[in-house]
């Protein structure tokens, strides 16, 4: 049983944003096949009630030049959704589609890219690099609606090789071009200037009089090519499996290094990889099928604890555990920008190759922001979470120091810690002797403390 | 240029939000003015003259006292080509220099690893507020975010003194980084220990402090009395950067912008006397600059995005006077109803990395730009 719900909490680290134990054990009772089938099914489950959140926020409708409010809404979906993995796909392809909110100074037409990737995040990855092509946060971002027939912008073709499907080396400079020249025309309707109280919806358009009609010769085809027929040929190249694989075994399973190095760094574990990208061309692009492969193998089972969160880890699965978070109460602003105190501003990624993830997360002003964003969440025992992990250990009588931390270590994770901060945590522990219930007030806050000293770990770091 | 032997120290200060250029040193004598600013122009008998031409808002009389005594400088017309008008792309470009791509390097992260390059000193350089600014961020070099000096640090939420003290003392143990626990365990064990010297250095500086100066309580003030603070301690910090806004004055701008210019003058001032009455002033120089300037025609109630701002550049290195020149304000030489810029703001820093920092500024700026000589 201890195997399983170590097993089930790591799934739903990666697959979702943790889970509170009663959810760890219920799902444990099911299965672990069972659960990936569940979270596969996003479906069968609820998802974020935009419209509640729309309720207590109106001013979040159309937030136009206002940042703020736009990360709030996301937030609302990542801290409330039952469709856990759904919502973690949105999360990965922002990551891979990075698009940043500060060059569009457009905040709903970022919301609007990110709802995008809820609705096809799971679906064909083909059809995916279609909408995202239609996607007018994309055009505007990299700059299709100045990619014309007479005039052509080579930033949208190029980085759909580059990042968003082959990776460098994989083309040539010919075919960044004659892409490009591929989409010309799919640029954003009546692109109306700001006025004084923001801006205008964007629409796609389709602009056949702005489209080059030429003959165009791509990775080795010729023909007339528009946008379509180009995503086909590069959907087809094994570079591009090899790449969406790369990036899958990089958020979901285990730290790889930075994509500009993808090319003369071979994977960590290519045998993964080459699995990975085997089921992706085996099931014609479906990423649901590409996901069930990766969240049923052994080197995904195995690979406990190999990442650093992520700051939207760290703050939605913080805020997730604690609970209380439920209602769209006010604040929620303020709290969506916590992420980007640790790094990660959503909605506004640094650049167009996205963050950069693992160890390069960490500085010492980030690192202190995510020890205490966690530590004053977490040490907050009126919180339902925290209450509840308080009322585990209750039931659990007396504790002495020994399984006292033992006890809070497993509750936060489980967690792997032993040698000199298990040592520590005994030590610390030891100060004030066993651990009683005959003042409770006393012994939450004692367990308070000690979950906090837990979340200050550099083990908790890892996911 | 001093000529004492104290390390060179400077506080950015970012109007955020686009400050109107146009309201804030004023043409008073271009017929121009009055015509472009049916609204939001300021009276004639208000404006705190300066010279024949030009005169400061209403709200900046402590910036006169300061550029009357010769230590304030004021650069014209200053920008880079095509500004995008957009806040975030703007702010990305001035923290970056990156005007053409988006970069991801803050150019005052690579001005402090050329100080520090061993990073012998966590606390090098210090940013006010919650978030980083892009600006001195660069990876593996080390940024202290001081959001209020006086709660910063490590588990600040525990309430208890004496039992956060013995957390810390447990969190300094669990981050000894143990040899073997592999290199990003380690890496994660120096930079844990990393923040907590730095919030160790810093803890250090309310108590030395005591001033006869009572700063207002404005974010501002605030802000530039920790950063008076931290500097008094003399701890080696030599970069401080903080922001104050929103200048983004789209609408009701007549008393929006009145009143943060109040704030962030009397605030400045307050900075100086501060440094003056401990003697601590001759080694610090503070630059403001804002991502643009705004539209020369204002919309009725405010004005909306424009392009060339000006910077200004205080203390008492400082050679105080105008530099470059106002751009024109006739219609045919605006860029699509904004002034132009005439001063690439990378020779602004350039000035200041190479006669301030003695550092060389052209892998820093991204190439070499005409410098405005105000130091």
């Amino acid at each position: 049983m201890a195997e399983d719900i170590a097993l089930m909490a790591h799934l739903m680290r990666r697959a979702g944003f943790g889970a509170t134990r009663e959810e760890l054990e219920e799902r444990a009772e099911k299965g672990y096949d069972a659960t990936v089938e569940e979270l596969l099914a996003p479906d069968s489950v609820v998802g974020a009630d935009r419209y509640e959140f729309l309720r207590y926020h109106p001013s979040f409708w159309k937030p136009i030049t206002s940042p703020g409010m736009g990360a709030a809404a996301w937030v609302h979906n990542l801290m409330n959704t039952e469709r856990v993995l759904e919502e973690k796909m949105v999360l990965f392809w922002h990551q891979v589609f990075a698009t940043g909110g500060s060059k569009l100074d457009h905040w709903h037409e970022m919301v609007n890219q990110v709802d995008m990737f809820r609705q096809y995040g799971m679906g064909n990855y083909r059809e995916l690099l279609v909408q995202l092509a239609k996607n007018p946060a994309m055009i505007y971002w990299l700059d299709n609606c100045d990619n014309h027939v007479y005039a052509v912008n080579e930033n949208w073709g190029r980085e759909l090789l580059e990042l968003f499907s082959m990776g460098v080396g994989n083309y040539t400079e010919d075919d960044v071009r004659e892409c490009s020249r591929a989409f010309t025309g799919w640029t954003i309707a009546a692109s109306l200037p700001r006025n004084a109280h923001g801006r205008y919806d964007w629409e796609f358009e389709y602009q056949d009089e702005d489209h080059d009609e030429g003959e165009k010769t791509f990775l080795g085809h010729t023909g007339n090519f528009n946008g379509e027929d180009i995503i086909d040929i590069v959907c087809a190249q094994p570079a591009t499996a090899n790449f969406i694989a790369r990036h899958l075994y990089n958020f979901f399973v285990a730290d790889e290094p930075q994509v500009p190095a993808w090319l003369d760094t071979p994977p960590r574990d290519p045998e993964a990889i080459e699995t990975l990208a085997k089921a992706f061309v085996d099931s014609g692009y479906e990423m649901t099928e590409t996901l069930r492969v990766l969240l049923k193998s052994d080197f995904f089972k195995e690979a406990r604890f190999a990442k650093i969160k992520s700051p939207a880890e760290v703050m939605v699965g913080t805020l997730r555990m604690v609970g209380g978070y439920k209602f769209p109460a006010p604040g929620i602003g303020n709290l969506s920008k916590e992420a980007g105190y640790m790094g990660q501003e959503l909605l506004n990624p640094p650049s167009v190759e996205g963050w950069h993830t693992g160890a390069e997360w960490i500085n010492s002003g980030t690192l202190m922001k995510r020890i205490n964003f966690v530590a004053d969440r977490i040490g907050d025992t009126s919180k339902p979470g925290v209450r509840a992990i308080v009322n585990r250990l209750k039931a659990r009588g007396d504790l002495e120091p020994e399984a006292f931390v033992d006890a809070c270590l497993d509750l936060m994770g489980p967690m792997i810690v032993d040698g000199d901060n298990r040592r520590q945590l005994v030590t610390h522990a030891r100060e004030t002797g066993t651990l009683t219930w005959m003042d409770d007030a006393q012994a939450s806050a004692r367990v308070g403390e000690m979950l906090q000293l837990v979340v200050s770990l550099r083990e908790y770091q890892y996911a | 240029m001093t000529t004492n032997k104290k390390d060179p120290v400077l506080v950015v200060l970012q109007l955020s939000g686009g400050n109107d250029y146009l309201n804030t040193v004023i043409p008073y004598t271009d017929p121009l003015y009055k015509d472009n600013r049916p609204t939001v122009g300021i009276a004639d008998e208000e404006i705190i003259r300066i010279n024949d031409e030009l005169g400061f808002h209403p709200s900046m009389r402590v910036m006169q006292e300061i550029f009357d005594r010769g230590e304030l400088a004021v650069i014209h017309g200053v920008g880079y080509p095509d500004s995008p008008r957009s806040h975030f792309r703007s702010m990305d470009i001035w923290h970056t220099c990156e005007p053409d791509k988006v970069g991801t390097e803050g150019w005052l992260g690579l001005a402090a690893r050329d100080i520090d390059p061993r990073k012998e000193n966590v606390v090098t350089t210090v940013s006010m507020g919650p978030s980083m600014f892009r600006a001195v961020s660069v990876p593996g070099v080390p940024v202290a975010a001081v959001d209020g000096l006086d709660s910063y640090g490590l588990l600040t939420g525990i309430s208890s003194e004496e039992q956060r003290l013995k957390i810390l003392d447990r969190f300094t143990q669990m981050y000894t980084p143990t040899i073997g626990s592999g290199a990003v365990m380690e890496f994660l064990g120096e930079t844990g220990l990393e923040a907590m010297q730095g919030a160790d250095i810093l803890k250090v500086a309310p108590g030395m402090y005591s001033s006869s100066i009572e700063y207002a309580d404005t974010p501002i003030a605030r802000k530039l009395k920790d950063v008076a603070r931290i500097h008094l301690a003399d701890l080696g910090t030599r970069i401080f950067y903080c922001d104050y806004g929103s200048f983004d004055s789209h609408a009701n701008q007549v008393g929006m912008h009145a009143g943060l210019w109040s704030d962030v003058s009397a605030a400045v001032g307050d900075f100086f006397a501060d440094l003056k009455e401990h003697d601590a002033a001759d080694n610090v120089i503070m630059i403001m600059f804002s991502e643009f300037g705004r539209r020369v025609r204002d919309n009725g109630s405010g004005t909306d995005h424009g392009a060339a701002g000006a910077a200004f550049a205080l203390g008492e290195p400082v050679k105080g006077g105008f530099y470059g020149e106002y751009p024109s304000r006739k219609a045919e030489d605006l860029s699509q109803g904004d002034l132009a810029p005439n001063l690439d703001f990378r020779g602004f820093y350039a000035t200041v990395l190479e006669d301030w920092m003695g550092l060389d500024a052209k892998p820093i700026v991204k190439g070499e730009f005409e410098k405005p000589k105000f130091l």
